[in-house]
């Protein structure tokens, strides 16, 4: 019994896939996130990344926080939270999302779903009920609930995904389209799936009610059997979102409403999201701050590097020349791309350097000694992984 | 408009690398082919309706990664992911299981013997060495010993000062590897006989040599030296089959504008006055080019399209007796289902990769005496892959495709030629011994393709079917390779160069041998070189 327990108030909670993922766990290889337990990897993290991108893997995404918004309010009262314009968004529709403080700094970023005219659901990666409290403020139609415990969702990405939906008995998966939601019924309740994901790939997330959720993940992995289905923990999804280009908190930018030092934290155009600032539409928290921001230019920007040579350029500053003298940014995130063969990063550079030479000055290990080196960096247009399958619709089976 | 600035002759994953360079530097370059397919051995084939095979090479750890990044291959469709698993199968019932994991790793070893469990340590930081030593000459062209120029020496302090890098001790220590025989050279370490024997195999693969011949044990760390993802001894498959990294180097040769025909056979390359000067296709076509590559083996570059009178008699006298002896065969093998292996722990990350049918090492050395005597071995060594159970795209969902590499296997029988009946009682042979290991494994069987060191000559062009273009012996490597003096990829006619495996840095799908040619080529073509330098000086 839980009162027997003096920790029970310390122990992480389990996700509703926890009795299965618990099985598959066979490292013991556990870490936390929103206060579930969650795995960082199952078996072998560099095999679970080739999943993803060879195969096909799931992700449980039910500790990111989820939070149905509605009532006639609702798309005012998102509209002038986030920076994107929603008000012409079709139902069924998923689109990313950034919202920002009066200051134009990143609070978080996250997806809304339409699911009607009046109802929206909002997914973030941290907790932001008291923001969207504060940004209810005014709004008399309006109903804001956390759903972060009554949903359990999982991500099933991977070149072979649809295939294994379909062969689950998903009618007409094959015909959605990127960032769409369709509904199901399954063992009696609503499955709904979205084509969305974290990893740049074909891709889907799956959403249902915590009490369904072992029976979604059985059929699942019934379908998925042969067609190479393996769960995926944090280490392999860290990997496949920097390939994709996708940014996180604590990595690209630093929480807003978190940070402690002056400018410590980024904005929508720092981070290479200007397209997520919309001026056409009339107020929106941030707005006169980043209009500024926008004529005059973001400090720093967010940029994709591809590095010399093969060691991750982790936490190096970047410099104009070989010599490495002046300092013109830092490494924000950096790996070594087993799928696109290249060393590759994303990195904060200052806006005005992004013309001439970048210089990544890397620091390494190699038994017990320390080593240096400056790597020359080439700014990549594109994202690293960005295959043809992801916006095929309808996709192919592998 | 038959004239080029360069014509390469064969199709395999070198011959396309050099194109893919030569290309790059803006020579108008052809690809000729005889085949209807490229890839020469490395490719995919889909032989039973939803079936595809790699044929010929199934598995991929040499490729240089710098020439895969250089190249953009990823952008052409390749991916290499990395395979779990690895089982070998000894006869005295025991199955050794390597892991990726350390601790695991180290688990297993004790459980067959505690010793060997801890000079596994020992063994491992003693072979990374070597091969980084041995790494670091891949893509660079070998110098001559005998020449004063000053490249040739300064190519030659560059391997002295990298040698005693390795400490004095490990200078003797190499030097005597070496020459040593795989079996030799693992007793140095290990104690029990599954875990010798299972390394043994990496020295015999692809060799006419037993585990106790001299020189094996170089042949052994040449299977090592790769890596996946600088994973040194790791091994991967490419996506597609090993047919996807020459589609993707094709890709590379026609991004670069160069062109590929196939189903074009080369009868002779043409000689005038000491040069080439292009090539004679079998249809009778001549095509002519400023420079001629064959990527052809050295055996069958000089006794077949060349002609005799165009080259020096010593040339064609080491060509002849150029040491390409095939020892292998293949068997490819469709399946309705996965197989299960007996005595392993029955979970996915196991039962799938690598099944090694070892034995001992007795086992394995008897295998070799059927060889010595012109037979196949009844007891043989199998290396089986099952890629379907990692790839989706080799075979429709739930059903399976077996590689199973074979040795011994001798590319003449002592009792008359390779008939098709023979071919298929040697087929039934392999089958026969995994059914041992795999009950109910020969009612899962749909289709099967046996490749004697006949059929791979025949088919792909690889004199008596050896799959290095000529084996990996110290007689046969860096600057003796193909022969003494010819090592840094110009042929004894002038104009004409070779870039196959069997020239330095040998057999693998590692594209090393094409770039190392391209580098000499655009050298002497006074072009800037396009081929990069490797990726690993900082290990």
């Amino acid at each position: 019994m839980s009162t027997c327990d003096p920790y029970a108030g310390e122990r992480l909670k389990e996700s509703p896939f926890h009795p299965r993922q618990e099985v598959l766990n066979r490292r013991d290889a556990w870490g936390a996130w929103n206060g579930y337990k969650f795995a960082e990897y199952y078996y072998d993290a560099e095999y679970e990344y080739f999943c993803i991108r060879n195969t096909c893997a799931t992700y449980d995404i039910t500790p990111m926080q989820k939070y149905f918004i509605s009532g006639a309010d609702a798309e005012e009262m998102l509209n002038r939270m986030i920076t994107r314009d929603i008000s012409g968004m079709p139902t069924n529709r998923v689109t990313y999302v950034v919202w920002c403080t009066d200051e134009g700094r990143l609070i978080d970023d996250g997806t809304i779903f339409k699911l009607s005219d009046d109802k929206y659901m909002l997914t973030c990666g941290s907790s932001c009920i008291a923001w969207l409290e504060m940004s209810a403020f005014g709004f008399d139609y309006l109903d804001i609930r956390d759903v972060s415990d009554d949903i359990a969702a999982l991500s099933l990405q991977g070149p072979t995904s649809c295939a294994v939906l379909k062969n689950m008995g998903i009618q007409g998966i094959e015909e959605l389209k990127p960032f769409g939601i369709t509904e199901h019924d399954f063992d009696g309740g609503k499955l709904w799936i979205s084509r969305t994901g974290f990893t740049g790939d074909l891709g889907y997330e799956l959403w249902i009610g915590p009490e369904l959720a072992l029976a979604l993940w059985d059929a699942l992995y019934a379908a998925g059997m042969n067609f190479g289905i393996h769960p995926y923990g944090e280490t392999a999804t860290n990997m496949a979102r920097l390939e994709a280009g996708f940014i996180m908190p604590g990595m690209e930018f630093n929480e807003s409403l978190k940070t402690v030092n002056y400018r410590h934290d980024q904005t929508p155009f720092e981070l290479n999201l200007g397209w997520l600032v919309d001026f056409r539409k009339p107020h929106f928290n941030g707005r006169s701050a980043l209009l500024r921001e926008k004529q005059q230019g973001p400090e720093y920007t967010l940029t994709r590097l591809d590095i010399d040579g093969n060691k991750p350029a982790e936490g190096a500053f970047l410099y104009n020349s070989r010599r490495c003298n002046r300092n013109i940014g830092y490494v924000t995130s950096a790996m070594w791309s087993p799928a696109v063969k290249a060393n590759i990063a994303l990195a904060m550079i200052k806006t005005k350097h992004l013309g001439g030479e970048i210089w990544a000055d890397i620091n390494y290990q190699k038994e017990l000694r320390h080593y240096s080196k400056a790597a020359r960096c080439r700014i990549s247009d594109t994202p690293f992984w960005k295959p043809s399958r992801a916006r095929a619709t309808p996709p192919p089976d592998y | 408009m038959n004239n080029y600035d360069a014509i390469v002759i064969g199709a395999g994953h070198n011959g396309l690398t050099n194109a893919a360079y030569l290309a790059k530097a803006g020579l108008n370059v052809i690809v000729v082919e005889k085949n209807d397919y490229v890839g020469g051995a490395a490719v995919s084939r889909e032989l039973h309706e939803g079936w595809t095979y790699s044929n010929c090479s199934y598995v991929c750890s040499m490729m240089r990664q710098a020439l895969h990044r250089d190249l953009n291959l990823s952008r052409h469709g390749l991916i290499l992911v990395p395979y779990l698993g690895n089982v070998n199968y000894g006869d005295d019932g025991r199955a050794l299981i390597s892991y990726n994991d350390e601790e695991t790793a180290y688990l297993e070893l004790k459980r067959h013997s505690p010793v060997d469990a801890d000079a596994m340590y020992r063994f491992q930081a003693d072979l990374t060495r070597y091969a980084q030593f041995i790494r670091k000459t891949l893509l660079r062209t070998p110098p001559d010993p005998a020449s004063f120029k000053p490249r040739d020496v300064q190519e030659l302090l560059f391997l002295a000062r990298e040698f005693r890098k390795l400490g004095k001790r490990e200078m003797y220590e190499y030097i005597r590897f070496f020459t040593m025989s795989a079996a030799d050279f693992l007793d140095d370490y290990f104690e029990d006989d599954l875990i010798k024997a299972s390394m043994a195999t990496s020295g015999i693969i692809g060799t006419a040599l037993g585990v106790y011949s001299p020189g094996t044990s170089y042949v052994l760390l040449h299977h090592v030296m790769g890596d996946v993802d600088g994973n040194i001894g790791a091994w991967g498959l490419a996506r597609g089959g090993m047919g996807a990294i020459s589609r993707a180097l094709a890709g590379a040769v026609q991004e670069h504008g160069g062109e590929i025909r196939t189903n074009a056979g080369v009868r002779q390359v043409l000689v005038k006055n000491g040069e080439a000067i292009g090539v004679a296709l079998e249809t009778g076509e001549e095509i002519q080019a400023r420079i001629v590559v064959s990527n052809l083996d050295a055996r069958r570059t000089f006794t077949k399209i060349v002609d005799k009178n165009d080259i020096p008699e010593e040339i064609y006298e080491r060509a002849r007796n150029f040491k390409i002896r095939g020892s292998s065969g293949k068997v490819n093998i469709a399946l309705s289902g996965l197989p299960k292996f007996t005595g392993i722990p029955d979970n996915p990350y196991i039962n799938r990769g690598g099944i090694n049918f070892t034995g001992s090492l007795e086992t394995l050395e008897r295998a070799y005496d059927c060889w010595k005597r012109g037979r196949w071995s009844d007891d043989p060594f199998i290396e089986s892959v099952i890629p379907s159970a990692w790839d989706p795209t080799v075979a429709p969902p739930g059903k399976h495709w077996m590689s199973n590499f074979i040795q011994y296997c001798p590319p003449r029988l002592a009792d008359g030629p390779w008939t098709p009946e023979k071919r298929d009682q040697f087929g039934r042979t392999v089958i026969d011994k995994i059914e041992r290991y795999s009950p109910g494994f020969k009612d899962m069987v749909v289709h099967m393709e046996v490749r004697t060191p006949h059929e791979i000559e025949q088919e792909v062009g690889l004199t008596e079917g050896n799959i290095f273009q000529g084996e990996l012996t110290i007689d046969q490597l860096l600057f003796n390779r193909p022969f003494p003096g010819y090592a840094q990829y110009r042929m004894p006619i002038r104009n004409m160069y070779m870039c196959g495996s069997s020239t330095h840095p040998g057999g693998g799908v590692s594209s090393a041998c094409g770039a190392n040619a391209a580098r000499e080529i655009l050298l002497d073509l006074k072009r800037p070189n396009t081929v990069p330098r490797d990726d690993f000086y900082d290990e």
